[in-house]
Order: C-alpha cells, then sequence, then structure tokens
C-alpha cells in the first residue's frame, strides 16, 4: 500500500533540499531515512526523551513530533550543522573535554538544546542551564558533567563559538581537578 | 591468536608449544611500566568522544543496508495462554511482506545461562506474559509490517495469570512453566555460614524487619534494535546494540542451527544499556532467521513500549532480614529471607538469587550469616541483571538495618560502619577472598565532605544525612559457559606509520572500555593516545571477551592490554637497545618517542623504534588475555559471587522532607567509591555520579509494574519517569585508589559498585531528618506522608518515634 507522498522543500543545515515522503512522516523519519543525517536520534518516538532535538528557526525542538511538512519554510538545524569547515561547535568541543558524553545517544539532542540555550543567553547560570535541558533525558551521566560542558562553552564565550578538531591530548585546564585526592 | 597450519616440528625457539599458555604470570602490579605514569591516571578526552559529540558515531539504528526490510513483532495481548493455532497465511499474501517467521521455526530453547535455557525466540506453545514474542514479519518498510501483524491469526487459550511472587510460590495448580521441577520456583538458596542463630540469641541488640524492592528498568535511551545480512557466502552477519555480543553469537549458532564460524556479531556504538542488553533477544535470532528466509537484509528496532516489555530490569525482592549488635557496635549475624519476583523467564535469575546474598558480606565484618532466597516464575515481563545486580536489593535492606542498630545503641552510624570494618586481605565469612579494601577511606572522605561532624543534627526541622555502605565485585571468577580459556584478549597490530591498532572483544556500552584499552596500550609503548586505534567487539576481527557485565572489564580487558602490550614493549625496548648498542633499560617509550635513559638526547619517533624492531624480529603484533585465578567457598555455589577483586563505596546523602506534602529533595549525595588506580579520573567520576543517579531515581521516581491485567503501568518515558536534569541532587564525586595487587596497575571496577549504598543513604537521611524508617519503595510523597501519621500516633501513644510505617505493599 502506497501513502499519499509529498514533496517538500526544506532547509535543513543551510542547503536546500528537495525530499518525497509519504505526508504523514516526521521530521525525524525525513532527516534520517531521507536525508541520513542520522545525528538525531530515535529514543521514543513521542515527544518524551529529546534525543531527537534540532535547531527549529533557531530553537529547540523535537524532531519525532514535528511533521516533515510543517518544516517547510523554516530554518532547520542539525547536530550535524552544528560542524562547519571552520571546526566544531564550542559545545561538541567542551562536552567531549568535559566528559559529559558516555553512551552518546542523548547528547547530540542535548548539544542542540544547550546550543538553543546559549544562543538565547550567553551566560546562561546553572539554574537556566537546568532549565533549558529538562526536555533532554540522559540516562548515563546525572547530568553533572553536561552542566559543567555548558558552563565551559559560557566562559568560552562567542570568540570560540568554533575551534579545530578535537584532540585527544590532555584537555589540561579545561577541566576541573580531580574531586578528591587519592588517598593511598 | 590465529591458528598455525599444516604439521610439523613446533618451531625451534619455542620447543614446548604449550609452554606460554601454561604462563601463570598474567598481572603485572600496580606500577606504571616505566619511570612513571605518562597517560594512566590523566584526565584524558576518550576516544570516541568527538564521533558522539557531532552526530558521526554510528549506532545500530543509523546503518542501513541496500534492499533492507525492516522487521516488527507480534506479541502475545495474554498475561498466560495456550498458543492453540497460528496462521500467517494472510500475513505472508499482504504486498511488501517478504517473509513471516514463527516460533515452530526456531525451536530450540535458549537462555544467557547454559543451565536454565528457557526461551525459544518465538513462543511455541504458550505465552506467559504480555508483550511474549509469538510471531515477526519482515516487509517493505515497518507500516507494511505492522499492518501485517495485524493479519496473523493466533488462537489463544487463555489460563491464569499469577501476577504474585507468594502466589505464585504456593500455587500448584498453574505453572508458568510446566516441566519446571519445583512449581514456580526458578532458583532456591539457602546458605549458612557460623551460627546465626546462637549469635543472634546473644546479641545485646536485634532489629528484625520487612523490606520491599520494587522493580524497576535500565530506560537506555536507545532501545534493542538488530540488523542481519545473510551473505550469498552463507556468512550471517548481525549488528546488535548487545552488551554480549560473545553470549548472542553462541545462541545464534543454536537456535539458526549454523555452524558458528559461519556467523560473524558486531555491536555498533550503543546507546547505554545497564544490564539491559545482556540477554540475547528476540529480536537478533528473529532478524537473523528472516534474512535467511528472505536473503535481504531485516532490521528489527524496537519501540520504547516494546523496551519495557523485553524488560529484563531488577528484580523485585521482598526481603525479611534480621541483624544483630553487641553492645560495643559489633555485627553478631545477619539472617535473611527473600522471595524474588522473577517475571516470567529465568535470565540470569540462578546468578541474581545467588547474588542476593553472596554479595552482601563486605565491607562489613559479618561472623554469623544465612540467606535463603527464593526465585520465582510470575506472568510479567521478565527480570534481569540491571546495574548492581541482585545486591543492590539487599543492601538497601541491610544498611538501614544498620542504622536502626546504631540508634539502638546509641552510635554514630559513621561509627558502627567504622568498627564493623572488615580490612584488607581477608576473607569473608562466606569464603570470597578480599585483597585491597579502602572503604574506611572511602568512610573519611564523604565523613568530611558532606560535614557530617558539624552538621548532622544542626540541619533544622525536615532536614537530615544518612550514610551507607557497600562493596561489588570487579568480575565474575567464572565465565557463564564453564571452560578453562582466559575471560579476557587482546590482539595488537603494529603499523610502519607509527599507529597501533587495538582489537578487542570488549562492549563499549558507554563507560568507555575502549577509551581505557588505548590508554593502557598508549602508556605501556609509550605513544600518544591519538596514534592508538581501537577495533571492538567484532567477533571475525577480536578475541573474545565474554561482555559488558558484572563490572568486569577495565580489570580483565585491562590486565589482558597490559599483557599483550608489556611483550610488545619488551621486544621494542630490544631491538632499539640493540641499535644503539645499550642495554634494553635505559630505553625510554614515552610520549611518542624512545629515548636513551642516559642521554636524552638521543631519541627516536614511536614509527621509528617499530620499524627498527619490525627490522630485527618479523611483523609485529602481540596478543594478551587475563584468566581469574582460582577462587571461591568451597561449598555448593562458593564460587559465585567469587571475583578477583572486591570495590567498595561509602555515601552521605541529605535530604529535606516537607512533612506537609511529603515530598523529599535530596540536594545532595556524596559517594566516595575505592576503584582501585583510577586509570581514567574522568571516567570513574562519571560512573560515580551515574550509579548515584540512578540510584536516586530509583528512590522516588522510577516503578517497573504491571497492573492487575498484566499490563505494564507505564511502558514510556513519560510515565515511567527517569530524573530529569532538574530532578537531580548535587552528585559530588570521589574516589579512593587502594591499589589492587590484581588490577591492571592496581585497577578494580568503578561502574556498578556506587550505585548500592545510594538508596539506603537516602533512607537513613529520611530517617534523620523526621525520625520515619522507610522500608517500602519507592518513596512516594503518601508513604511519606503515611509513616509520618504513624510516628505522631506512636509519639501520642508515648511509643517514641521509632515506628516503622510504609505505605501498602505492591
Amino acid at each position: 500500500m502506497t501513502a499519499v507522498t509529498h514533496l517538500l522543500r526544506l532547509d535543513v543545515n543551510g542547503s536546500t533540499v528537495d525530499v518525497a515522503a509519504p505526508a504523514h512522516w516526521t521530521l525525524l523519519e525525513v532527516l534520517r531515512y531521507r536525508l541520513a543525517l542520522t545525528g538525531s536520534k530515535q529514543g521514543c518516538d513521542k515527544g518524551d526523551c529529546g534525543a531527537c532535538t534540532v535547531l527549529f528557526d533557531g530553537k529547540a525542538r523535537l524532531a519525532c513530533i514535528t511533521l516533515a511538512a510543517d518544516a517547510v519554510g523554516h530554518r532547520v538545524t542539525t547536530i550535524e550543522g552544528l560542524v562547519t569547515p571552520a571546526g566544531l561547535d564550542v559545545l561538541q568541543r567542551t562536552f567531549d573535554e568535559a566528559g559529559a558524553l558516555q553512551c552518546g545517544f542523548c547528547q547530540p539532542g542535548m548539544i542542540v538544546a544547550a546550543r538553543a540555550c546559549l544562543d538565547r543567553k550567553p551566560d546562561a547560570t546553572r539554574a537556566e542551564i537546568k532549565e533549558a535541558l529538562a526536555s533532554n533525558l540522559c540516562r548515563c551521566t546525572g547530568y553533572t558533567k553536561i552542566f559543567e560542558a555548558v558552563e565551559q562553552a559560557v566562559r568560552a564565550g562567542k570568540a570560540a563559538h568554533v575551534g579545530g578538531p578535537a584532540s585527544l591530548l590532555p584537555s589540561g585546564d579545561a577541566t576541573p581537578a580531580p574531586a578528591s585526592g587519592a588517598a593511598r | 591468536m590465529s591458528s598455525s597450519h599444516g604439521s610439523g616440528k613446533p618451531p625451534a625457539d619455542r620447543a614446548d608449544p604449550l609452554q606460554h599458555a601454561r604462563s601463570p604470570n598474567r598481572t603485572f602490579g600496580p606500577q606504571p611500566p616505566g619511570e612513571q605514569f605518562e597517560v594512566i591516571g590523566k584526565r584524558l578526552r576518550k576516544v570516541d568522544g568527538a564521533g558522539k559529540a557531532t552526530g558521526e558515531a554510528l549506532y545500530t539504528d543509523d546503518l542501513a543496508l541496500p534492499g533492507m526490510l525492516h522487521g516488527k513483532t507480534l506479541r502475545s495481548p495474554h498475561p498466560h495462554a495456550r498458543i492453540k493455532r497460528i496462521d500467517t497465511t494472510k500475513a505472508e499474501a499482504l504486498a511488501g511482506v517478504f517473509g513471516v517467521v514463527t516460533g515452530a521455526e526456531m525451536p530450540a530453547r535458549f537462555g544467557v545461562i547454559p543451565w536454565t535455557p528457557d526461551e525459544t525466540a518465538l513462543c511455541i506453545d504458550k505465552v506467559r506474559f504480555i508483550g511474549d514474542p509469538v510471531a515477526a514479519v519482515a516487509a517493505v518498510d515497518e507500516e507494511t509490517a505492522t499492518r501485517a501483524l495485524d493479519l496473523i491469526e493466533v488462537d489463544y487459550e487463555q489460563l491464569p495469570a499469577l501476577f504474585d511472587p507468594a502466589e505464585a510460590l504456593a500455587r500448584k495448580d498453574v505453572l508458568v512453566h510446566e516441566g519446571n521441577k519445583h512449581g514456580n520456583i526458578t532458583k532456591e538458596v539457602l546458605l549458612e555460614f557460623g551460627d546465626p542463630d546462637g549469635a543472634l540469641a546473644k546479641s545485646d541488640f536485634v532489629v528484625e524487619d520487612d523490606y520491599f524492592f520494587h522493580g524497576t528498568a535500565h530506560a537506555p535511551i536507545e532501545t534493542h534494535v538488530a540488523l542481519a545480512r545473510y551473505g550469498s557466502d552463507g556468512v550471517l552477519t548481525l549488528w546488535s546494540a548487545t552488551q554480549i555480543p560473545h553470549y548472542v553469537h553462541r545462541e545464534l549458532a543454536k537456535v539458526l542451527d549454523l555452524p558458528a564460524p559461519q556467523i560473524r556479531v558486531i555491536q555498533p556504538c550503543l546507546g547505554g544499556a545497564f544490564g539491559g542488553k545482556s540477554d540475547p533477544f528476540s529480536l537478533e535470532f528473529c532478524a537473523a532467521k528472516l534474512a535467511m528466509k528472505t536473503r535481504r537484509p531485516v532490521k528489527f528496532l524496537y519501540t520504547r513500549e516494546e523496551e519495557f516489555y523485553a524488560h529484563r530490569g531488577r528484580h523485585p525482592m521482598a526481603m525479611r532480614f534480621k541483624t544483630g549488635l553487641s553492645k560495643d557496635g559489633r555485627i553478631t549475624a545477619v539472617d535473611s529471607k527473600i522471595l524474588i519476583d522473577g517475571g516470567a523467564y529465568s535470565s540470569f535469575g540462578l546468578v541474581t538469587t545467588y547474588y542476593s546474598g553472596q554479595l552482601l558480606t563486605g565491607p562489613h565484618q559479618i561472623p554469623n550469616y544465612r540467606f535463603h532466597s527464593t526465585r520465582v516464575f510470575t506472568n510479567k515481563p521478565p527480570c534481569g541483571p540491571k546495574r548492581g545486580h541482585g545486591s543492590v536489593q539487599p543492601r538497601f535492606a541491610l544498611e538501614v538495618q544498620l542504622d536502626r542498630l546504631a540508634e539502638k545503641a546509641g552510635l554514630d552510624p559513621i561509627e558502627v560502619r567504622r568498627r564493623n570494618f572488615q580490612g584488607a586481605y581477608t576473607t569473608t565469612v562466606n569464603g570470597q577472598r578480599v585483597t585491597s579494601n579502602g572503604f574506611d577511606q572511602c568512610l573519611d572522605v564523604v565523613e568530611k565532605a558532606s560535614g557530617w561532624k558539624e552538621r548532622r543534627g544542626k540541619l533544622g526541622r525536615g532536614r537530615g544525612l544518612g550514610v551507607a555502605g557497600s562493596m561489588y565485585i570487579s568480575g565474575t571468577n567464572y565465565c557463564i559457559y564453564p571452560n578453562d580459556m582466559p575471560q579476557a584478549g587482546i590482539q595488537i597490530k603494529v603499523d610502519r606509520s607509527g599507529l597501533v591498532t587495538v582489537f578487542s572483544g570488549a562492549s563499549d556500552i558507554g563507560q568507555g572500555s575502549n577509551s581505557v584499552a588505548a590508554y593502557i596500550v598508549a602508556e605501556e609503548l609509550g605513544m600518544r593516545v591519538e596514534d592508538v586505534r581501537v577495533v571492538a567487539a567484532d567477533s571475525d576481527l577480536c578475541p573474545v571477551d565474554l561482555g559488558a557485565y558484572s563490572s568486569r572489564i577495565t580489570f580483565m580487558v585491562g590486565n589482558a592490554a597490559v599483557h599483550a602490550a608489556r611483550k610488545l614493549r619488551k621486544q621494542v625496548q630490544a631491538a632499539v637497545a640493540q641499535e644503539w648498542g645499550i642495554e634494553p633499560e635505559r630505553v625510554v617509550l614515552a610520549g611518542g618517542f624512545a629515548f636513551d635513559k642516559d642521554d636524552r638526547g638521543k631519541a627516536i619517533t614511536s614509527a621509528k623504534a617499530f620499524q627498527i624492531t619490525e627490522a630485527v624480529l618479523e611483523t609485529l603484533g602481540s596478543t594478551g588475555s587475563y584468566n581469574t585465578p582460582n577462587l571461591g567457598g568451597d561449598y555448593r555455589g562458593g564460587t559465585i559471587g567469587a571475583s578477583p577483586a572486591y570495590s567498595f563505596t561509602a555515601c552521605v546523602a541529605e535530604v529535606e522532607v516537607d512533612e506537609e506534602t511529603g515530598i523529599v529533595t535530596v540536594p545532595h549525595v556524596w559517594t566516595a567509591h575505592d576503584c582501585g588506580r583510577a586509570l581514567a579520573p574522568v571516567l570513574v567520576e562519571g560512573q560515580i555520579e551515574g550509579s548515584a543517579y540512578m540510584g536516586f531515581g530509583e528512590v522516588f521516581l522510577e516503578h517497573h509494574d504491571v497492573n492487575r491485567y498484566g499490563l505494564h503501568a507505564r511502558p514510556n518515558l513519560l510515565d515511567y519517569t527517569i530524573p530529569t536534569s532538574v530532578d537531580c541532587p548535587e552528585f559530588h564525586a570521589s574516589y579512593v585508589e587502594s591499589l589492587d595487587p590484581e588490577g591492571p596497575y592496581g585497577a578494580k571496577e568503578a561502574g556498578e559498585g556506587p550505585l548500592h549504598p545510594t538508596i539506603p543513604a537516602i533512607a537513613n537521611a529520611i530517617h534523620d531528618a523526621c525520625g520515619i524508617w522507610l522500608t517500602k519503595l519507592p518513596f512516594t510523597p503518601a508513604k511519606v506522608v503515611a509513616a509520618l501519621q504513624a510516628r505522631d500516633a506512636a509519639r501520642a501513644a508515648g511509643g517514641g518515634a521509632n515506628g516503622t510505617a510504609n505505605g501498602r505493599a505492591h
């Protein structure tokens, strides 16, 4: 059986793309299955977990409960769109540096939500960061290092919006000192 | 190591080809390989961090193959029923459907524990819980597959269903598994050490009461997903979100009746597991079978609802505990009786039943001990291992009882735990060898960090502090299927470019095992971490590792990595020394260079050092492995719970109880964990924080259960509330490094142990805050209010503040 198919002209990560997709498909389905932008994850497919969060005209939005057709005429930015030829978004680097990435599955949505937060309020406090990420579930970290990562990005400020490719070298003073002295 | 071909004499340089295999020396002690640690213990990024931050990392559902079909599973709508007839004709005739499979085509029974194979890929003659898989379809897309499920006709004869484990224990007329030898009992263990009855009779203080630990789910953000391809070469490849690819490999061979060499299992990036992906699951078999039937790749992705039904979460346990204390604060005995609700299948239940008792005998010295644990089948989603498998539940009961006894004895709760500290290098009452043990230091750390001495008792109305301690295993001493082969293996390949590739069988499920393998190899070979790449969890490419369970990977794969890299290190040092005409001890490997210790200007790159070595030796490569020493108590079951090393944790929680609403908030949780040497401090902290988080969620927010029809009460992430960023306390993670003689560089586990004490520490803090003992999880506002009312009633009756009161048990 064939569903009614629509031709959609979308603005995704700064490019205009024409996509043919069933009319009932969500933005997440189009991103993952038509555009192969698999960075946005499906964790629940019903708007509960936040792993599919994208920027929709610069604001955080859940792609799994947004009809693809409703994205026509709006700017959509996915986690892949935060990477530019100049390098990674500062949040992508600080999440790596702070050890905020464990399994990493929630993190594309988390980083996108954090980007929306900092675009709205570049000097967000911890309380504001917590509030901004409340729709994004993480099951690994207890959020502690996620908050630290966003705070690092706040400290880095706009000047460091993008940077070079991440390196595996010690992250130096970008990360806090060990939580305790080692008692031998 | 690849097998050699042909026959003939063993190589001249190894007269006895078994000499190496017999070598007992597989651990290398806590010291660095060189003058000091260059990589280990540093705050490094993960090897896969950048890929995860950019969305490049490929998880199983991100993979797609040409011609790929999508699979869907038909599930039982009844909690207990006989299957009288299945007719798939109409489904098969639907346009877009390529294949349908039923249980009759995969009749072989499997189970992760070889002694209890009671599952089939799809139900054959009976369904045992709502959600039990019955048939599966592969179609051109998910919608067509879903439509086809509606066309499968199944006639069921409904049977009485058992949801209450006590009823399941008593009933002989309703059996979840006919043919089971002991009614609905899946496992019963009664073990006694010393004289618990005599010791309790002579104790100055005894408490005895009932505890209930509810069911909870893992709820990884990535659901189960598997993709199978059956190639024209006869090779079946399965990509799966599993944390036990080796066991999946074995069970696939059995259920599909395929020779194991024809099967390749790959675990791509994995989006969280926590024990929930450590059984073989129906979708892995169905994807494989349908790929073979249709000759097209087939992918199954479970919905969030299916994830909750597939379950294998923490077992609900009803626990009666009796513990004695002497006037001077020494534990005299512990006696427990535990009824474990197993759900519909065995899963890891045999081990769970043992762990509910075996892992309780530290860090406190328990001189007399008995546990009697019984696991029963019910018509509910099957339970299995969740972070802190089997021991989180009784730990809650024991640590609350310790506080109750401390109160009776008029002792500070931390002081009671200090007085009972078992110490390092000892044997527990149930015969487990304990090596390094930094629990006393963990207590010191959380006491200081929380301001325990200054603040406890002075926080004001409704606020309190509570403490608890725990121990956990660093891997199990024995493989799930008995064999003498290593538990973990590593292979290393050296490239002339200066790149080293590490082939690890281990499953990186987010804990960072690939990073740890890279750090260790970089440390041993004196390389930069970015010049070490890790290929992992691919049965064609990597040596066998048993999987990411029982907190075994850092310890065991870490030891294997040291073993493999140390051999290579010695070869490189010897070859460079020969080239330079100096003693090998003078060749230092560090930071991407080899240099002469006595003439530091004399330096070459790692790449050059490898080229020199390859020129004088042969193509460079190395293997390493780790196996455990023989350990365990000398009695039936004495090896279950035996581990080459134990980790220890102390936790202090701070709570605020709103006595009007019963709402409890937790501003702070301080956790200090003895992980031996912290090989990767950032990862250790992440494990401690994540463990404390998960324990916190289980106390207040999470509850896996079914309603009176057997339907899951809340199979979605809106109703099954896992903590959000605004729910969480401040988690303060610290680690203590009691260097272990057997762990890699002295390391022990950090992934599961730190969860345990969170729950009783919060319970004890609530008592400190308002004088109520909560003994039945989860601590909902209604239960708190009920307990406060009981407290007030008891006070009014002049009975003091000691009444336990709880909401209704489930």
